[in-house]
């Protein structure tokens, strides 16, 4: 996006620049100018869940509409990306200390026989940009090792993703146990990867497909609010 | 008659479908990566009454794109071929392709991709278990690693997004169509690329014989 940035001083922009800044750094995955300007922003006062909000997040939404509509393709997405988490991590524990804001929690990983997990890595941290919790379970999820942490975890969200066609069916056998174990309602379930769609999503009992990481943020925030709704209605 | 180079089929694919009439000829739609298989297997078994049109390869990466291409394909050459096969698995369209398919009312290859028809359906499925953390390329995809694995995923421009790709694979598998040494030297070389181990595998042409045959 930009091509002077060798002759850019982060630290002599103003705020509104510098964010306008960090929007272009985060699109070119530049890691070190993020970290440098997220430490500036703190060093300004500005509250960590601003920078995340209005710096990180809203740079992040930029990337996620060009990857949509065909201008950034996954490296470039999988950079800008590296670059937000390195903004992240900085801010992560300052965030706990000030009482961000929190929207919910969330149970995600990639279900068993399938090791693919950049899609859920994108979802897991546009998600924790978004104000969530997440505990990532990782790659090759049994249903013992969703339950456990749905168990463990008490979640609003059990996130599931799958890579293959030969894997993708195994998100029905979770719901599927879910069900039989009568937790299925407990739960908001969202299940994304590349060859799923909506009509799949129904077809196993699933609440939602989302198609990518900005979608499973919107999506994850309507059921979490109608859920807090009907949970308001019932009191 | 003369195979078109590899980045031909890749990107234009290959059609050697077109005759003057209606014909009782039996056209296989297949997968540019497919042609130089399928053409052995042809010539192989004397099967005349087949002709070929084919894809280009480089749909490979693009599955949600598979449906609507091989729908365009069938409803191209129906007119002056009736019988059609569909040289495709699933391929990863997550089971749209098969129901473009049952729509269009032509028959294609069963099983989930062509590392599992070339192994062998039911022995993929068998050892998939076991097998999850392996990343497979066939002869084709050997011999276009550049422009199918290395290039697309950004990695001669971003080579630290390596492990971001293939930290949870453990080996490459080349699955050998023929016993090719240059071949074998430069899969080999395409899992030292990864950071994988190497296995080479002859699998023939597996379950593509047996689909041609009963198409």
């Amino acid at each position: 996006m930009s091509d002077d940035q060798d002759d850019i001083i982060l630290a002599d922009l103003d705020d509104e620049e510098l964010v306008q800044q960090m929007f272009d750094d985060l699109y070119d995955g530049l890691k070190e100018e993020i970290e440098e300007s997220v430490n500036i922003l703190l060093a300004r006062g500005w509250q960590p869940y601003e920078i995340l909000t209005e710096a990180l997040v809203a740079g992040m939404t930029i990337v996620g509409k060009d990857f949509r509509d065909g201008i950034l393709f996954v490296p470039e997405v999988l950079l800008a990306a590296n670059a937000m988490k390195g903004g992240m991590a900085i801010l992560k524990p300052l965030l706990v200390e000030t009482g961000a804001p929190k929207q919910g929690k969330m149970v995600i990983g990639t279900v068993k026989g399938d090791i693919h997990d950049i899609g859920k890595n994108l979802v897991g941290m546009m998600m924790e940009g978004a104000g969530f919790e997440v505990i990532d379970l990782g790659i090759n999820n049994a249903v013992d090792s969703y339950l456990d942490a749905l168990e463990a975890e008490k979640p609003d969200i059990l996130g599931m993703s799958a890579l293959l066609t030969t894997t993708m069916p195994y998100m029905k056998v979770v719901i599927d146990t879910l069900i039989e174990k009568g937790m299925r309602d407990d739960y908001i379930v969202l299940v994304g990867g590349a060859p799923l769609n909506e009509e799949f999503g129904r077809a196993i009992g699933a609440d939602a497909y989302c198609r990518d990481a900005a979608v499973a943020v919107e999506t994850a925030k309507t059921y979490v609010a109608r859920k807090h709704n009907q949970a308001a209605m019932r009191a | 008659m003369d195979l078109p180079d590899d980045d031909h089929l890749t990107c234009e694919g290959l059609d050697l479908s077109a005759p003057p009439a209606p014909t009782e000829r039996l056209l296989l739609i297949a997968c540019g990566a497919l042609a130089r298989e399928i053409l052995d297997l042809i010539a192989r078994n004397g099967w005349s009454h087949m002709d070929l049109t084919c894809l280009p390869a480089i749909l490979h990466n693009h599955p949600d794109r598979i449906p609507e291409a091989v729908e365009q394909a069938v409803l191209k050459h129906r007119p002056t071929h009736p019988h059609i096969f569909v040289v495709y698995a699933d391929c990863g369209t997550g089971g749209r392709l098969r129901a473009t398919c049952d729509r269009l009312g032509v028959a294609m290859v069963e099983g989930p991709h062509c590392y599992s028809f070339f192994e062998g359906n039911a022995r993929f499925a068998a050892t998939s278990e076991d097998e999850f953390t392996a990343f497979y390329l066939t002869d084709f995809l050997v011999r276009q690693f550049d422009a199918f694995v290395w290039e697309p995923l950004g990695l001669d421009r971003h080579p630290q997004l390596r492990d971001t790709y293939f930290g949870h694979y453990t080996k490459l598998v080349y699955q050998a169509q023929t016993d090719d040494p240059a071949l074998t030297t430069k899969a080999q070389d395409c899992a030292a690329r990864l950071g994988l181990a190497f296995e080479r595998r002859f699998t023939g042409y597996g379950d593509l014989e047996t689909a041609l045959t009963d198409a």
